[in-house]
Formats: C-alpha cells, sequence, structure tokens
C-alpha cells in the first residue's frame, strides 16, 4: 500500500511548520511516505466557487497524477491541509456521482495525457495517524508524555464536513483521541467544528475576526495551555490576530496555537525546531510539570 | 382454432358484451365496429355493446342471454377486473351460469384512456376481445371452497391499541390471547402524565382498561412473553408463545415487601434509565398484572425475597416455557420506540445533564414518576427557562424523513405543564407547527396566549459555549428564527428533545413471523393506504396502532376498534371462501424436488415426504402462478390460468393482428 504526500500551496509558505512537524512525527514512527512529485495546485476551495470546472480540473490532475504510482492498486494519497483534503475529496466524488463533471474533467485530462479511473483514496493526516499507524503505536513512540497540559482539539469546518469521511460531523473526537494517547488532558468543548472566519479574516475583517475571537475566547475561559489545529487557515486565522483582537474586543486573548503535529512531536521528543515550534508567533511552551 | 370438442361441455355459446362507459371507451373505440367483429368469431351466438354494462339494465342483458339464448360463455369488454369483476361473476351466477365461466377484456386502462389514435384503439380492442372469447371456451366450472375459522384470537402488544382491540373482540364473545414481552402491560400510555388536547389524565382512561382486560373472563393476558412462530393460514393458526420466567407467581399480592428487602440496585428501564430500581421490582404501583418480577440478569440470588415474601410467591426455579395456541385471527399492536438522540450529537443529549427527552420529561410530570410529579434540573432546582426543540429525529432526511405526528401536540402539552409546574419561560424550536385534530388547533391557541414563546427555525446547535454573562451556567440554544430572519442565540436552564417516532428494532423479525410487508423504515404495511388501512395482505391478520406509522391515542383506539371488528366479523361468519384460482399438483408429474416450496410467497406449498411429492394447502395459496411457471416437471395446474387457456389467448391477440 502505497502513501504520497500532497502538500498543496500553504504547508510549503506560511505553514511551513505543519510540514515540517508532520515528516518528522511520521518519521519519529517510521511510516514511510513520499511526496507527489509535479504536483500543483489542489484547485482551493476559494477558487470553487469562481470556476468550479477550472477547479475541478486542477484537483483532478493531482488524483491522476497520484494514481500513476499504484499499479493497479489503491493509492492513499495524504492531504495534511484541510482545504486541499476537501477539495480533492469533492472532485473525486463530483466527477464519481455526476456524469456531466466526470466526462468533462476526464476531458481536459485527456488534453495534457492523463486518466484518472478513482483508484486514489484521499486521506487526512489525521485520519492516516489514527487508523493506519494507530494510537497503540503512538503510545509506544511517546518519550515525554503531555502530563499536566490542557488541550483545545479544534478540527475546523472542513476535516469533518461535509464529508465526514472518518470522524463525526459535529462532534469529532480522532484528535482528542490522539493527543489523550500523548498523555495531554483535552477539553470537551463545543467549538470544535465551528468556523474560524476562513477567507472572511482577508475580505471582511469585522467578520472574519469575530469568529475567530469566539473560539479563542471560548479556549481561554476553559483555560487551556494550546490550541491545536489540522488546518493551515485556521491556525493562521487563530493566530496572527490575537493582537488586534485584543483591541477590537477590549479582551487579552493570548493562546498558543499549533497544529496537533507539533503538538504530537512534543510527546514524542521531537527537537523543537525539527517541529517548527520556532516558527510560531506566541510560544508553546511545555508545562511545567513537564520540564 | 378450438374444436369444441375440446371444450369441457362439448358446445360452449358465448356471449361478447362490449361496454362504452359513457364516452369513456365509445368515444375512442369504435363499439359498433368491435361488437360486429366479435360476433363473426367462432363459438360466438350473440354480441351486444351498451352504454353501461356494469348497471342494471346492462347485467340484465346478459342474463337474458343466459336464460334465453342458452349463452354459457360470457365476455365483457370494459374496464379493469379490479372494478367489476365481482359485479359480472355476481351477474353470471344469480342467472344460474358458473360465475368462472366468465372472462373480462380491459379496453379502457389498457386501450381507450391510453391510445391516442382511434382506429388504434379499435383494432387494440378487437384484439382483446378476441383473446378473451378464445380463452373463454375453455373455461371450466370451478367452485369457492371453505375454510372454518377459529373463534380465537391473537392480540401481540399491550399497550393502548392491544388493549382496546383485546377487550372489543373479548366483549363480543371470542377468546382472546394478549400477549405482551414487558412484564406489565399499557405501553408507552403508561408512562404519560396527561394527554393532549383535553389534558384528561392518561393513568384515569387507561387503568380502567388495563384492569379490565386482565380480569376479562375471556382473555388470557400472558406478560412477559413473546411470539416464537406462526403457521397455519387464515382461520387456523398455530401459534408459539414463549413465556419467559418471571420467577414470581401469581400468588404476589403486590405488598412490596420483597422489594425493599433486595440489595440489587439497577437503572430503571420504564423510567429510560433515570432512575433506578431494585432487581425484583414493577413497573409502577399500578402495574398490571401487580405481580412483581426479577431481572435475573441483575440478581445476586440472595433470596432474601423468599424469606420476606408471605405469600410464598417467589420461584428462582422457574423456567422459561414455551406453549403452542391455536387462534382463527390475530391483531398486531405492537407500537414504535423513540428516536435515540444521541445520533445527533450537536443537541448534547447524554452529555450535557439537563439536556432530556421528551419521553424522559412525560416521567417526570407524571406522579409516579421519579421526580413526584416535579419538573426539576440535575441538580434538583427548578428551571426558570426551558426549550422544547422539535422534530428531533423527524422530518430531517439526515435521520428520519417523516413527520412523527405527534410531537407538535406533546411539545404543546408539555409546554402547558412545565410552564404550569414551575413558571419558567418556554421556548418552542419548531420548523412547521401541525395541529390538525380536533381541538388540536384551539389548544395551540391557548399556549400563545398562556405565553410560551414559539421560535420558527430548526435548532443549530446547543452548547454550554457562553459568549455573554447571561449565557454564563446555561444551555444555549442557537437557532435561526425564520419569522425575523435572524440568528438566535438562546441561554435556557433545560433543554426537552421532541423526539420521533420508529418503528421498533425488531419489527422486520415479526413482519417475517407472521409474513405480512413492511415498508422500507420497518411500519408494517396495510392493504390498501386509504381503503383497507387495517388489514394485511396476509388474510387473518390486521395491524393496529403506532406498528402501523405514527399516529396519536384517538387514532390509534380507532384502528384498534377497526382492526377488531375486522376479526369479530369473520370470526362470526365463521368461514373463509377461497377463490378456486388456486393450483393443483398432478402427482404423477411431480418429481419432489422441492423447486416450487422456495418460489411460493405464501407458504402454502410443502412436500409429502412419504409419497415424494409437493402439496399444496389450498386455504393458503393466492394463485399468483409462480410455482407452475417454475415448475420444471410440468406437474403445476393452475386454475384459470391453465397452459391451453394462456396460449389461445396469446393466439387470440396474435391471430387478429
Amino acid at each position: 500500500m502505497s502513501f504520497l504526500y500532497y502538500p498543496g500551496c500553504a504547508l510549503k509558505s506560511s505553514s511551513k511548520g505543519y510540514e515540517e512537524s508532520l515528516l518528522a512525527v511520521l518519521g519519529q514512527l517510521n511510516f514511510p511516505i513520499q511526496e507527489l512529485p509535479d504536483w500543483s495546485c489542489c484547485g482551493a476551495t476559494a477558487y470553487m466557487g469562481i470556476d468550479e470546472k477550472k477547479a475541478f480540473a486542477l484537483a483532478a490532475r493531482n488524483l491522476a497524477l497520484a494514481e500513476q504510482f499504484g499499479a493497479g492498486e489503491t493509492v492513499h494519497l495524504v492531504a495534511p491541509c484541510a482545504a486541499c483534503y476537501l477539495v480533492l475529496l469533492k472532485t473525486q466524488k463530483y466527477m464519481a456521482e455526476y456524469e456531466s463533471i466526470g466526462r468533462t474533467i476526464s476531458a481536459a485530462l485527456n488534453a495534457v495525457g492523463l486518466k484518472y479511473e478513482g483508484r486514489v483514496r484521499v486521506r487526512h493526516a489525521l485520519d492516516v495517524i489514527i487508523h493506519d499507524i494507530g494510537l497503540g503505536e503512538v503510545r509506544a513512540a511517546v518519550r515525554r508524555p503531555l502530563e499536566g497540559m490542557k488541550v483545545a482539539c479544534y478540527y475546523g469546518c472542513q476535516v469533518a464536513r461535509p464529508f465526514a469521511e472518518f470522524d463525526d460531523q459535529h462532534r469529532p473526537r480522532s484528535m482528542d483521541d490522539l493527543l489523550r494517547a500523548c498523555g495531554a488532558e483535552t477539553v470537551d468543548w463545543p467549538a470544535k467544528v465551528t468556523c474560524c472566519g476562513a477567507m472572511l479574516t482577508g475580505t471582511i475583517e469585522q467578520v472574519g475576526q469575530r469568529r475567530s475571537y469566539m473560539i479563542l475566547h471560548e479556549a481561554k475561559r476553559r483555560g487551556v495551555d494550546v490550541v491545536a489545529t489540522a488546518c493551515p487557515l485556521c491556525q493562521f486565522n487563530l493566530e496572527c490576530f490575537q493582537g488586534p483582537m485584543s483591541r477590537r474586543y477590549g479582551d487579552e486573548v493570548k493562546v498558543p496555537v499549533g497544529y496537533f503535529t507539533q503538538v504530537m512531536g512534543m510527546a514524542l521528543g521531537l527537537d523543537d525546531r525539527r517541529i517548527g515550534l520556532d516558527r510560531l508567533f506566541i510560544p508553546l511552551w511545555r508545562p511545567v510539570a513537564m520540564v | 382454432m378450438i374444436r369444441t370438442n375440446q371444450t369441457p361441455d362439448g358446445q360452449p355459446k358465448i356471449g361478447v358484451y362490449i361496454c362504452h362507459c359513457g364516452m369513456n371507451i365509445a368515444g375512442q373505440v369504435g363499439v359498433e365496429e368491435v361488437t360486429a367483429f366479435a360476433s363473426s368469431l367462432p363459438n360466438v351466438v350473440v354480441a351486444r355493446h351498451y352504454k353501461f354494462m356494469c348497471s342494471d339494465p346492462g347485467q340484465e342483458l346478459i342474463q337474458a342471454d343466459i336464460a334465453e339464448r342458452g349463452v354459457n360463455r360470457v365476455v365483457v369488454a370494459s374496464c379493469s377486473p379490479l372494478l367489476h369483476e365481482a359485479t359480472f361473476r355476481q351477474a353470471c351466477a344469480a342467472a344460474g351460469l358458473n360465475p368462472f365461466c366468465f372472462q373480462m377484456a380491459n379496453i379502457r386502462e389498457q386501450v381507450s384512456w391510453v391510445t391516442a389514435d382511434k382506429d388504434h384503439a379499435t383494432s387494440k380492442a378487437k384484439a382483446l376481445v378476441a383473446a378473451a372469447a378464445r380463452r373463454v371456451a375453455l373455461h371450466q366450472p370451478l367452485e369457492r371452497r371453505r375454510v372454518a375459522v377459529r373463534r380465537e384470537t391473537l392480540v401481540v402488544g399491550a399497550g393502548i391499541a392491544g388493549i382496546e382491540a383485546a377487550l372489543r373482540i373479548a366483549d363480543s364473545g371470542k377468546k382472546v390471547y394478549l400477549v405482551e414481552r414487558d412484564s406489565s402491560i399499557g405501553g408507552h400510555m403508561a408512562k404519560f402524565d396527561k394527554t393532549f388536547p383535553t389534558l384528561d389524565c392518561a393513568a384515569c382512561i387507561l387503568t380502567p382498561k388495563m384492569v379490565r382486560v386482565a380480569r376479562h373472563p375471556n382473555v388470557e393476558l400472558v406478560t412477559l412473553a413473546e411470539v416464537d412462530e406462526v403457521s397455519g393460514y387464515v382461520g387456523n393458526f398455530t401459534v408459539k408463545l414463549r413465556r419467559r420466567a418471571r420467577y414470581v407467581t401469581g400468588a404476589c399480592t403486590g405488598c412490596g415487601q420483597c422489594e425493599e428487602v433486595c440489595p440489587c440496585v439497577q437503572p430503571n428501564q420504564f423510567e429510560m434509565g433515570r432512575s433506578q430500581r431494585k432487581a425484583i421490582y414493577r413497573n409502577f404501583p399500578q402495574a398490571v398484572p401487580n405481580w412483581f418480577v426479577i431481572d435475573y440478569g441483575a440478581c445476586s440470588g440472595c433470596r432474601l425475597c423468599e424469606d420476606v415474601c408471605e405469600a410464598g410467591a417467589i420461584d428462582h426455579e422457574q423456567e422459561d416455557e414455551v406453549e403452542e395456541i391455536q387462534v382463527g385471527t390475530i391483531v398486531l399492536a405492537t407500537g414504535f420506540k423513540t428516536f435515540d438522540p444521541r445520533i445527533l450529537p450537536q443537541y448534547g443529549y447524554g452529555r450535557y445533564e439537563n439536556v432530556y427527552t421528551s419521553l424522559e420529561v412525560e416521567r417526570m410530570v407524571n406522579a409516579s414518576g421519579p421526580t413526584g410529579g416535579q419538573v426539576l434540573l440535575a441538580d434538583g432546582s427548578e428551571p426558570k427557562s426551558v426549550a422544547i426543540i422539535h422534530c428531533v429525529g423527524s422530518r430531517d432526511k439526515k435521520t428520519n424523513p417523516w413527520c412523527s405526528k405527534v410531537c407538535c401536540m406533546y411539545s404543546l402539552k408539555l409546554a402547558h405543564l412545565v410552564k404550569q409546574r414551575t413558571g419558567a419561560e418556554v421556548y418552542n424550536f419548531y420548523i412547521d407547527m401541525r395541529t390538525p385534530g380536533k381541538g388540536y388547533e384551539e389548544f395551540y391557541d391557548r399556549l400563545l396566549e398562556e405565553g410560551v414563546q414559539f421560535v420558527r427555525g430548526r435548532v443549530a446547535d446547543i452548547t454550554d459555549w457562553p459568549m455573554t454573562e447571561a449565557e454564563e451556567g446555561k444551555l444555549v440554544v442557537r437557532a435561526e428564527d425564520s419569522l425575523i430572519g435572524v440568528t438566535r442565540r438562546i441561554p435556557v436552564d433545560m433543554v426537552i428533545l421532541s423526539v420521533g417516532l420508529e418503528p421498533q428494532l425488531d419489527a422486520h423479525q415479526m413482519r417475517k413471523k407472521f409474513n405480512i410487508s413492511c415498508s422500507s423504515e420497518g411500519w408494517f404495511l396495510e392493504r390498501h393506504p386509504k381503503l383497507a388501512p387495517v388489514a394485511t395482505f396476509t388474510d387473518g391478520v390486521w395491524i393496529a396502532g403506532a406498528c402501523q406509522g405514527p399516529k396519536d391515542i384517538p387514532e390509534t383506539v380507532a384502528q384498534a376498534g377497526a382492526a377488531a371488528s375486522e376479526a369479530i366479523a369473520l370470526m362470526d361468519k365463521g368461514h373463509v371462501e377461497i377463490e378456486p384460482n388456486t393450483v393443483e399438483i398432478d402427482e404423477e408429474k411431480c418429481s419432489g424436488c422441492k423447486t416450487c416450496l422456495g418460489m411460493c410467497p405464501y407458504h402454502a406449498i410443502s412436500r409429502d415426504d412419504q409419497k415424494g411429492v409437493a402439496v399444496v394447502n389450498q386455504a393458503m395459496c393466492k394463485g399468483c402462478g409462480t410455482c407452475a411457471a417454475a415448475c420444471p416437471s410440468g406437474a403445476i395446474r393452475q386454475h384459470l390460468f391453465t397452459d391451453e387457456e394462456i396460449y389461445q389467448e396469446i393466439e387470440g391477440v396474435l391471430s387478429y393482428v
């Protein structure tokens, strides 16, 4: 069974820390994964709203490239970015379910000498770590359990919805299970799948920021040490505007926001720089009890 | 060409009657041309057309020809046999002709209504008339058979539907076995405090019926029992009942001493696990029968109960018993279950202690419930604000698409009771208010005047996520208010989920046991949704109450009455007439291969192992012909559908076209 890594644009730029920590964690767990050569943009969620056909074609190109690695078998394409994950899944489903879309996109692929037959399974990194590596393996690899660390697992809107491939749409638990296996305490909070504001933070700032603020305020109220995310945009929105947010709402918000793989990496005893902790604006410290 | 000596009597004299059906047929089919054509067919002695063949003068035309012209085979070309086959068969019989020497050609539904071109329609009608005339020449006189019907009824399920049906049948002098799988009868209704819209006390109207049915000389009440197996056919069913051990005999006086000494504590299922009970228990103090029962899974075997029981009613040695009973008719009244809201995690049931299901609150407002009739939060205080969420597990493609029909009304009832007992602000979140029914809309109006709040919109989620000070420590209900076009957040102390109705989990097993049909969801299927709402496709088996679909108490009682009276009517008649279009097995040809056994949808065929041949139970055979078509030896002959009759029919159509 082959697992291919599809980084997407964010993991190579603004969320470099996600890539670093994911690859370091998978390496530590001896899970072989190879980057998909010549990958291109996933089609992007925002672009989907403007020109669905081009977005589908872009995504399908990556699916077709991945399929070539399977030698007729199923290929697992691991997309750690929630937006890539959603767009790739959506493309695959729409091509299979709507004949006209399937036909159009196949023709587009054909034009560049590619074809896609549906043998790729699009997977989120969270799904792969839980179901292919397993919590037992993770537990066994933990070197420095996150005792005393209180984590708010924040899944965002796109990992579980709308397709709910591996977890509950409204109340996912996979990340909670994973980080508990790493020794952390997770809070059962209602903001797990609430929208972070997404692109609105860049377009209608006051609407987008309010979404992020509500989530962070609740995390702070519950006294968490870190908000763990599974999506580059969520991480960006939640982490980067805490200063303006505090001024806007007159409420000092300062909560570290990291990727779940970074939190995991701490438990596996990986060096801070290897898991990109140095890239965070709000430093993520190990609680005193752990040090 | 049929030679007359091939026909049973050697001389068929066929009369053909073409109906105009007003303009329904005559407007499209050249009836005179068809009549002339029919006259020319072999063995046809008379052909006529008339405005309405089904009318009295129309029928008299046929009868006169039978009497005066010696017509001994009749073809009527008119509408669908579903509509008037019985009418014309009766007309033939009244004139002294065997009713099965008759054939109908459908030139309305199959010709005039569906054929645009008049010439085309006329030639199609001719082909169908030719087919009917050729096959009717071969028809044999057949007799309907009679099978006696036993005067006992099995009623399965002793909720309000089963109790009502049992009482009606028992009052008419027939024996009833009323079987209930719980330890006491009354079903869901026994859990309710008040009933909508009149707010009369559920116990006050139900308990007298429960007591009466238990004491009725014609009713044998069998609790803690289930039906294992059913065999036989209408009028003569054999039913295997499994009586589970109660470990307490009928000598129990219901004094309750055993319960006091029992050391084993269990969640009380009757209270949906919201309170505790002992291993020896009864569902509620007015339970019928008022005998205790031991939950052996929870019992430690200490036998303290045995020591204190003055009546000597405890019997730890009891075992399950299987009993066989014979009944003529069966009424199924197995009820429903409520939707499990854990499937919708966004509503927080099972996570937030102050989120309740409607059934739990029904118990809470009931004086004999776990809180003695008080509406209380988990910490024992009274709520100051309560949200009632409608359509939980109803009208939702992700769960159940159907409307559960009773939730709007019971939500109103609970809103009234909660407001009355606590003075709390009560919010109803609804999609549409559905209050059709006598006095129902008026009840809704009354609630509006009482100041209960109504918000139109489906609730998105229920969280403990405060955004303002007023929301601290509360459950926050987030919903779109589609009447004012905004999203609202309403903080409350308590949430009641109005859960929908679902088929029982074992509905499909039950359906198989009784050989009836289910909708894909699991509701038992009536024979006709409008005109036969309590009959099933299996003769002698009726359905009543919510096992057929969500319904309220009045509707359930009406249905139970209907099912009972149909069963009574059949038992009073004392016999069933079996249509003679059944199959017969030619034992000479039958190889005993059993192919037909598996094909028969009615389980009417068995194998006589001594003779090594298949045997058909004429009372169970519905004449579908599946076995006759499947038999590899051609040993099965179906009356009215013999091979020769079908070939002649085909030839009739083909010879014309």
